[in-house]
């Protein structure tokens, strides 16, 4: 079931779900007036459907929404990458901090499970983990973080405004609360999934299971190929 | 053979026992070079009714007893003055819920070593007693939770 629109905290709305998606437009295919026609006809009808037409998702499906459009970001060697990096991969995004005991490196070993269900499809695969916490979690560390759970995970960060920014287009609550002798970071703890024309497709919570999360990526990979396939 | 008699060894050595208090199954979270914190878990079984106050560990200059909890999606983690342990009652000290925070690490913690804490109990009339407590560490992937299966 999907866990609607309260997926977010503190009320935060998730928005322009019925918005579709209109960023197609850019992939070049010629279509037949029929074929027009009929996609018109599939769109309404997905649209009126309250789960989204023939696509049924664990995690919540934000297609279309007007956030988590796109990052700046350094990876530990210190190049900007953007999203647009990462086209042809379904990206798997979280943010966190490395001093977190329990939702880090749970969603990462989670992370690290779905790849190993998904067999040879792990390829297609890019775990993005983005720090929260900059001022502790320097390249480094984030380099070493990663790398501990998944050579191919890409640690990034920013500095305190690059990081407010990141987490303001996702809408990612986070805070620095002092606790004990040292202080902690609040922080959303959902993953977000983008297929692999970087397009924001899902919103994963944290008690959704390894098994969950592949069964949406089987289904955001399995549309994409027969939908472009019938359509070029 | 050597495997299984090894891990019964450690299971001895893993589960402290005193009239006071019984510690079962704990372990250390394995860190990377640069991190300075990691966190310790463990069951605890109060013969009677007392209250977990404090912790120490030659490998970190500070332990602090944390309560993790997941509010609408957000993580949120604060330290706590004490955990109660009721008589009989098992306490679970578990990802997602409470552990002991290891802060300020003197070095990395890697897989197969084994960690000591020193965990100090108080009694409703205020008698502080102590429990030693090997804890051997596991990946840092490691999260024991339902439906969620690690290697």
């Amino acid at each position: 079931m999907s866990p609607g629109p309260d997926v977010f905290p503190r009320g935060f709305a998730a928005a322009g779900r019925g918005d579709g998606p209109q960023r197609e437009s850019r992939t070049n295919v010629r279509l037949s007036l029929g074929r027009l026609l009929l996609l018109a006809a599939l769109l309404a009808v997905a649209a009126c459907s309250p789960q989204g037409g023939a696509q049924r998702f664990i995690g919540s499906d934000v297609t279309g929404s007007e956030f988590g459009r796109d990052f700046h970001l350094l990876d530990p060697d210190g190049r900007e990458r953007a999203l647009a990096d990462f086209h042809g991969m379904y990206v798997l995004m979280f943010f966190g901090y490395t001093q977190c005991p329990d939702a880090c490196p749970t969603a990462l070993g989670r992370a690290v499970e779905i790849r190993n269900q998904l067999g040879v499809d792990r390829e297609r695969v890019q775990v993005i983990f983005v720090t929260v916490d900059p001022e502790r979690d320097t390249a480094p560390l984030m380099r070493e973080y990663t790398s501990a759970f998944d050579p191919s995970f890409l640690g990034l960060r920013s500095d305190l405004s690059g990081t407010r920014k990141v987490a303001e287009e996702f809408r990612v609550f986070y805070e620095k609360v002092p606790t004990g002798s040292s202080y902690t970071m609040d922080h959303s703890a959902l993953t977000y999934v983008f297929d692999a024309q970087g397009r924001l497709r899902l919103i994963w919570r944290p008690d959704q299971t390894a098994a969950e999360c592949v069964s949406d990526l089987r289904s955001l990979m399995t549309f994409n190929r027969s939908f472009w396939r019938w359509f070029s | 053979m050597i495997r299984i008699a090894l891990s019964f060894a450690l299971f001895a050595l893993a589960t402290a026992a005193t009239g006071q208090v019984t510690v079962k199954d704990p372990w250390v979270r394995a860190t990377v070079p640069a991190q300075r914190a990691t966190a310790a878990f463990m069951q605890l079984v109060a013969a009677q009714g007392t209250r977990l106050v404090a912790a120490s560990s030659p490998v970190a200059g500070m332990a602090e007893i944390h309560e993790m909890s997941m509010v609408d999606g957000v993580m949120k983690m604060r330290a706590i003055k004490a955990l109660d342990l009721p008589a009989g009652k098992a306490v679970v000290l578990d990802p997602g819920g409470y552990h002991v925070m290891l802060l300020e690490l003197k070095s990395q913690v890697r897989v197969g070593d084994v960690v000591p804490l020193t965990l100090v109990f108080e009694d409703r009339e205020n008698r502080r007693t102590t429990v030693d407590v090997k804890a051997p560490v596991r990946a840092l992937a490691e999260a024991p939770a339902p439906g969620m299966p690690m290697k």
